[in-house]
């Protein structure tokens, strides 16, 4: 990149930065680096600059690159939440193609600033990740590279299940603290309460009574932290890298449970902000190529730049010119559509998201169904109800998209093995996929793994001990 | 607001990891050997340097829904309709699905794309030609020339700088006290001089043959052709000298090409007497075993003429007295695996019969998994027999 085109971008990024301060934005401060294909392409399949080693990553890195090399994709920009905020442009790339990536990268990253749900989030996370990828690093010099590579493939199997609700455990860990309130007085509404979770609360009781000593207590959803803090055979080095991981995959947790919402969110803006700036006709029509290409539908899934985007541009639309029944019935006042989506980026996550604000006429407007798999062969088109595709939307994004599995035992068969449960909501899981995934935790615990599940409407318990599998 | 623009050249930790990759993808190959040998991609790949094979062992593995058995929601053109097919199974659609999807119930296959050579080389890994004797030595000439020797005469093309000047220096350092450089002199230059490397090696035949009768079948000359495919490739890369002779038979065996040997069809009979008479011959007038190492091969489905069977064990005897290891490779029928003659088939008859059992290897071939075993049995280091 010469001098002047560097001269040219600065100026762009100065111009678009005032411009969204103007119009409501606050981002972090950013620093912008121009890089080239092999490195914006590492970035992106590491997640995070200076990530450990492993061969996942090399496989995704590869895997990435031939797809630029044969031109079927490209990656523009990755953006690192932190403060102040990374932003990796790709080298080459034209003046308004970057201008309007500049835009999308300061929405991003305004994103990452108000959103309630990285409110916790380590923002020097990519100081924190050179630190443990070097850890990593003596590690594998110390015990050897394949002891090393091998431990991480098992617990990378797992990683996905820690408990994303950080809210939720801080207000346990202060409940903790604190000595128990009294129980309340017994009134008329309790029953009441108990429809919440009348499952639950009855059957642990009477196991309580039968077996007093229940570890854990409670069903523990963080497979990670609990089998790093309870397993039988862990070294401490291996103790040290699952803290590590599960420290990396907080950090990425809310960036998984708001997908649709940051990149709906980018994208309005980048529209927003690129009309505002005084564009050639060239310009435009460049500019109006490219954000048709990025909010264009996908086959076979969801873009979550379109439906995000649209989602957002709907909310304004209808606070901006609520209906004479909204009006009545919530006291919704005209002209304050930019004020609603604000308070919305801020708030919701993707499951609320979709859940408040997918309506009906967006169902139709996006032409969004649900399709099935009919007699193992066709994919078909089974569900057009905006209820139900709703719905269905929440439920894949539940978990973030993973089925939930909980410790149920520690201690199983007084033997200091391991019961995991799925909580089986209605999906199967893939078998053979869970069979070499209990591979894994094996090694991690050490002793006999068993797994319940429910196949075709049945109770399933897959078991392994280190050599075989069974099932029943 | 400023914009960075670092030196990267020197970052390669994406390509350091995708070497970690490959590593993976060629242990799980070691691993898949045995499927991979007879793999028909491979044996018939017509010269393509690269195939895709199936490799399972490189999933990311987790606990994920079964993708097959849950409802997606899914993105139209705005003109969707309930009862509409978007797609058949095995396309690789939506998400969770990865490119190289398999298209069996439960089961995804990593497909990885690699080199037919890289595969070659970890199978012939563990190969070697047994009983490899000292015969009398041939002289080969070695393709590779040598810059071994510095002379002072030569061609200016073949002109060494770097000693000419370190001469000149030498020279300088004599005649004026100061080791530095001063006009260049007849005697300061040194030239490089080629020279060719003679290296001597033991020589090797081996005598492949194979039965072409009626009764050996697409499946069964699908083994033998794989076999051969990778004996071929793996004595043409490992030794330079040795040379293949192909017969083929049926009740008379006759001498052809390697491309005859693989794309003839013939039928009729089986008289197997009639291919080692044959091999007999040819060693007697073209590989002398004093100066031969010489290794029979043989593939049939052991459907030999009764009556000739006494003759096959005399001649077959006759040939591993003037060889260094006769293979016999008897292929059963495809998908009767537990079916085994116990009598009747030759393989039984050789195991029974022959005076020198040393220098035998026979195995039954009755899957396409069983070729990279035979590999092994035949071309193993003598000890670790599989």
């Amino acid at each position: 990149m010469s001098d002047a085109e560097i001269k040219a971008l600065e100026k762009a990024i100065e111009e678009i930065w005032d411009k969204a301060r103007e119009l409501g934005l606050d981002p972090f401060p950013i620093h912008f680096e121009i890089v080239p294909a092999t490195v914006i392409y590492e970035i992106g399949s590491y997640a995070l600059p200076g990530r450990y080693s492993h061969w996942s990553f090399g496989k995704a890195y590869h895997k990435m690159k031939l797809m630029y090399d044969l031109g079927l994709s490209k990656l523009y920009e990755v953006v690192i939440n932190a403060n102040p905020a990374y932003a990796f442009l790709l080298e080459g790339t034209s003046l308004i193609h970057n201008k309007m990536i500049i835009a999308h990268v300061i929405a991003h990253v305004d994103f990452f600033k108000n959103n309630i749900y990285f409110s916790k989030t380590n923002r020097r996370m990519v100081d924190e990740t050179v630190t443990h990828a070097e850890r990593i690093r003596e590690y594998e010099f110390k015990y050897g590279r394949k002891t090393v590579e091998a431990f991480l493939d098992a617990i990378l199997s797992i990683q996905e299940h820690i408990h994303p609700d950080l809210f939720i455990r801080e207000e346990r860990a202060e409940e903790a603290g604190k000595p128990k309130p009294s129980p309340p007085k017994p009134g008329k509404y309790d029953d009441l309460f108990a429809l919440d979770e009348p499952k639950r609360e009855t059957p642990l009781k009477t196991e309580e009574e039968e077996a007093p000593r229940r570890f854990p207590p409670e069903p523990e959803k963080d497979l990670v932290r609990f089998i790093m803090t309870h397993s039988p055979v862990l070294e401490p080095w291996q103790r040290d890298i699952m803290a590590m991981i599960h420290e990396e995959m907080e950090y990425f947790v809310p960036q998984l449970q708001t997908k649709i919402m940051n990149e709906g969110w980018a994208s309005y803006w980048h529209t927003r902000i690129l009309r505002e700036l005084d564009l050639t006709d060239e310009e435009f029509v460049e500019f109006a190529m490219l954000h048709a290409h990025v909010v264009s539908p996908r086959k076979g899934s969801l873009n979550p730049y379109y439906v995000g985007f649209k989602i957002f541009e709907d909310i304004e639309r209808r606070w901006d010119n609520p209906t004479p029944e909204e009006i009545e019935k919530f006291g919704r006042q005209p002209g304050n559509g930019r004020e609603k989506i604000f308070e919305v980026r801020q708030l919701e996550n993707d499951i609320s998201f979709i859940r408040n604000y997918l309506t009906q006429q967006l169902v139709e407007e996006l032409d969004l169904y649900i399709f099935e798999l009919r007699d193992e062969e066709e994919w078909v088109i089974t569900d057009k109800t905006w209820e139900r595709i709703r719905d269905q939307m929440v439920a894949d994004m539940t978990n973030f998209g993973f089925p939930v599995i909980e410790v149920l035992d520690g201690d199983y068969n007084g033997n200091r093995e391991l019961y995991l449960r799925h909580r089986y909501e209605g999906i199967e899981l893939d078998i053979e996929y869970a069979k070499k995934t209990l591979e894994y935790v094996y090694k991690l615990w050490g002793r006999d793994v068993h797994l319940e599940t429910v196949v075709d409407g049945e109770t399933l318990v897959l078991h392994y001990d280190g050599e075989d599998h069974w099932e029943d | 607001m400023l914009v960075h623009h670092h030196d990267w050249s020197l970052q390669r930790k994406g390509y350091l990891d995708q070497e970690r990759h490959k590593e993976r993808v060629r242990e799980a190959i070691r691993k898949n050997l045995s499927s991979i040998v007879a793999n028909e991609s491979i044996i018939l790949s017509d010269g393509k340097k690269t195939i895709r094979i199936p490799i399972r062992s490189l999933e990311e593995y987790k606990f994920r829904y079964d993708y097959r058995k849950k409802k997606h929601v899914g993105q139209g053109a705005g003109d969707s309709r309930v009862g509409d097919v978007i797609g058949r199974e095995g396309e690789g659609l939506g998400p969770g699905r990865g490119p190289g999807a398999g298209d069996q119930p439960g089961v995804e296959y990593y497909e990885a794309e690699v080199e037919i050579d890289e595969i070659a080389k970890l199978i012939f890994e563990d190969l070697e030609l047994p009983y490899l004797e000292e015969k009398s030595k041939h002289a080969v000439h070695s393709r590779q020339l040598r810059f071994g020797e510095v002379r002072k005469t030569g061609i200016l093309p073949h002109l060494d700088k770097r000693r000419t000047l370190l001469e000149n220096m030498r020279r300088m350092a004599k005649e004026t006290g100061r080791a530095q450089i001063g006009p260049l002199r007849k005697e300061d230059l040194r030239f490089k001089s080629w020279e060719e490397e003679i290296r001597y090696e033991t020589n090797a035949v081996v005598i492949a043959m194979m039965d072409v009768s009626g009764s050996m079948g697409e499946f069964k000359k699908y083994i033998a052709r794989s076999f051969y495919f990778w004996m071929v490739r793996f004595l043409r890369t490992k030794y330079d000298t040795v040379r293949v002779v192909f017969i083929t038979h049926h009740t008379e065996a006759k001498e052809v090409t390697e491309e005859q040997f693989f794309t003839q069809g013939e039928s009729g009979g089986t008289v197997v007497s009639s291919a080692y008479r044959l091999a007999l011959e040819i060693i007697r007038q073209r590989f002398n075993p004093k100066d031969w190492n010489i290794y029979p091969f043989h593939f049939s489905d052991g459907d030999n003429y009764y009556s000739d069977n006494d003759e096959a064990v005399r001649l077959a005897d006759e040939l591993i007295a003037m060889c260094n290891l006769f293979g016999y490779g008897e292929i059963g029928e495809e998908g009767y695996t537990n079916y085994r003659r116990s009598s009747g088939a030759l393989l039984s008859i050789f195991n029974e019969r022959l005076k020198n059992k040393d220098r035998f290897v026979g195995v039954r071939i009755d899957r396409k998994e069983d070729v990279y075993p035979a590999l092994k049995a035949f071309f193993g280091r003598r000890g670790e027999t599989v």
